[in-house]
């Protein structure tokens, strides 16, 4: 199918808030994309005009914010609601190859509905990480910059080319990526071996460098996982708000051009158009 | 009626950062002595039915919704 007829589902509740960002990346590439609430999938209180069908779409997106106003645990109420009431529409979407892109709340959502990492199976029964509470504590907005670490399995990160340091900013207090304790080790040496991680937080150097380079703390720096087929993706750090080159911290440089998360949804569509 | 109180703490070896600001919070404002603080997430339940019915349906909330059994154990006290 040609990118332009892609039809993406922005899925939203109650505190998301880069549903417009995340929805005008996929408009500016020629896309179909869509802002829908929860609601409109699940038939509660909506009007039968209102009523949409996951099926309908060929890529899903959980835009970034606070849902649900991050009670419980960030992203948890989120999941509780999907997994209620759309538990076997999603494992279809995601069985049958459709892209789910997850940014910042989004990627939380991911992991506690047990899409990511998703170490055996489709989607857990119980979240295999966490997203836990920064190691400063504090809610970290900076511009971190990105090493791509995927070897190509990631559907969301193939127009990104393997030396590029991409500057994408961050802005979260719980971004840590945390597995088991007991097993932490076992888990991410799989995730290598899968090639589920895609992104980690580097130096300007591209080195693996702490705080304030990581902003958060993560296991091994890792920025964004996806799940073993490469379908399912999340990230920290928010390509929406770089869709441009203008909007990058350093803009009066070189203000034309590309910012540096366009290539994520590049590489989406790419695969939405050559796959389906 | 039963109310059912559940205590979500942090498993042992994970950060508590929240926890560790509160610490050095309260060195600055002269408290002496204060060894550690933990932070620690509580949920009153009130509930219809028997204690050990309660006690059986929240152990599954804790399970699908309140803890992430990655960093979290919980405790559940029926009052």
């Amino acid at each position: 199918m040609k990118a332009s007829d892609a039809r993406v589902c922005v899925l939203r509740i109650e505190g998301t808030n880069c549903e417009e960002e995340s929805f005008q990346c996929f408009k500016r590439l020629g896309a179909k994309p869509e802002k829908v609430h929860l609601k409109q999938l699940t038939g509660t209180d909506v009007s039968s005009d209102e009523r949409r069908s996951l099926s309908d779409y060929q890529l899903l997106v959980l835009p970034g914010g606070f849902s649900a106003g991050d009670y419980v645990r960030a992203g948890a109420i989120f999941a509780a609601r999907l997994r209620s009431r759309l538990s076997e529409d999603l494992k279809e979407f995601v069985r049958v190859g459709k892209p789910v892109l997850g940014i910042c709340n989004g990627f939380q959502i991911l992991v506690e509905t047990g899409l990511l990492p998703a170490m055996s199976g489709i989607m857990a029964d119980v979240p295999e990480a966490v997203l836990g509470t920064n190691d400063s504590a504090r809610f970290e907005c900076r511009p971190t910059l990105l090493k791509k670490v995927n070897r190509g399995n990631c559907v969301f990160s193939t127009r990104i080319p393997d030396d590029k340091i991409s500057l994408i900013p961050s802005a979260h207090a719980e971004g840590k990526l945390m597995f088991p304790v007991d097993r932490a080790k076992y888990v991410i040496k799989e995730l290598e071996d899968n090639d589920q991680v895609v992104f980690k937080y580097v130096d300007p150097d591209g080195s693996i460098a702490g705080y304030p380079w990581c902003p958060n703390g993560s296991t091994e720096n890792i920025a964004g996982i996806c799940n073993r087929e490469g379908n399912v993706f999340g990230m920290m750090p928010h390509p929406e708000r770089v869709f441009f080159r203008f909007t990058h911290p350093d803009w009066t440089r070189s203000p034309d051009g590309d910012g540096d998360g366009r290539a994520v949804f590049e590489s989406a569509l790419d695969y939405v158009s050559k796959k389906m | 009626m039963a109310i059912a109180e559940v205590r979500v703490t942090l498993k042992k070896g994970v950060a508590d950062p929240e926890g560790k600001n509160t610490l050095k919070a309260l060195e600055l404002l002269g408290f002496e002595g204060v060894c550690e603080v933990r932070s620690v997430k509580v949920f009153e339940i009130e509930m219809d039915g028997k204690k050990a019915e309660v006690e059986k349906s929240v152990e599954e909330m804790c399970r699908r919704l309140l803890a992430n059994p990655v960093i979290h154990n919980y405790y559940i006290t029926i009052k």
